[in-house]
């Protein structure tokens, strides 16, 4: 179980690091398609930012901000918003993840339909990924409580 | 390509990865293995491949560590052999 650091200086430059690297994740997100990056890098810096807060602020504060079930409903629901873009083109008519079709829902060009949809694709990745890697974290971290354990 | 770069960063990844099988103590093992990847890292940038590097970098050096720190807390720090 990792507490709660006694350390001004480390507390307060984590929680001012924070947003910059939110930021930068979901830079990686959104440039993903056209630029070194995608939803799998994207999502580990932003776990990355909740690994920081876990390391400076205590795990129990940063549960409470995202339960294990919630990053279990997270996962899910990047699983079913890469799968149901791929389904919603299966429905109009064209191929598994054949974004192009998606021109028909969207007032765009079918050129601009695929861009958006794996735009979609990654945020849905990136969700995933996040919320995975979070809970892996916390359950490798979180081993006091059960076994006495040993520091 | 650069050549001289390239033999540079060949000796640091060997060297870092030697250290890391060699030393006992298993913190500083993971701690070289961050340094391995962040080496790693750039040779892949100089091989022209950015994405596995930007890979490298945010999953084998920052998550990665973190998780290898959290192994080497829940066992033993020293290494038996």
């Amino acid at each position: 179980m990792i507490r709660e650091s006694q350390d001004v200086i480390v507390k307060t430059l984590a929680r001012l690091l924070v947003p910059f690297i939110v930021i930068y994740a979901l830079y990686v997100v959104m440039h993903g398609h056209h630029s070194p990056g995608g939803g799998f890098q994207g999502g580990v810096i932003l776990a990355a930012s909740f690994v920081l807060l876990a390391i400076s602020q205590g795990l129990d504060k940063i549960r409470q901000r995202l339960s294990e079930k919630t990053a279990g409903i997270l996962s899910s629901l990047g699983v079913l918003i890469y799968a149901g873009i791929g389904l919603l083109c299966l429905l109009l008519g064209g191929k598994y993840l054949d974004y192009g079709k998606l021109s028909k829902l969207l007032p765009v060009e079918p050129a601009q339909a695929r861009s958006l949809g794996i735009l979609g694709v990654e945020i849905g990745v990136a969700l995933a990924v996040m919320a995975v890697m979070c809970l892996i974290v916390f359950t490798i971290f979180s081993f006091d409580e059960d076994s006495g354990g040993d520091e | 390509m650069i050549i001289p770069f390239d033999i540079i960063l060949i000796l640091f990844i060997f060297i870092c990865a030697i250290a890391a099988i060699t030393v006992k103590d298993l913190l500083s093992a993971v701690m070289i293995l961050g340094a391995y990847s962040f080496f790693m890292c750039l040779l892949w940038t100089q091989m022209a491949a950015v994405d596995v590097a930007f890979t490298e970098a945010s999953v084998s050096a920052s998550i990665g560590t973190v998780l290898l720190i959290g192994a080497v807390y829940k066992t033993k720090r020293r290494s038996k052999d």
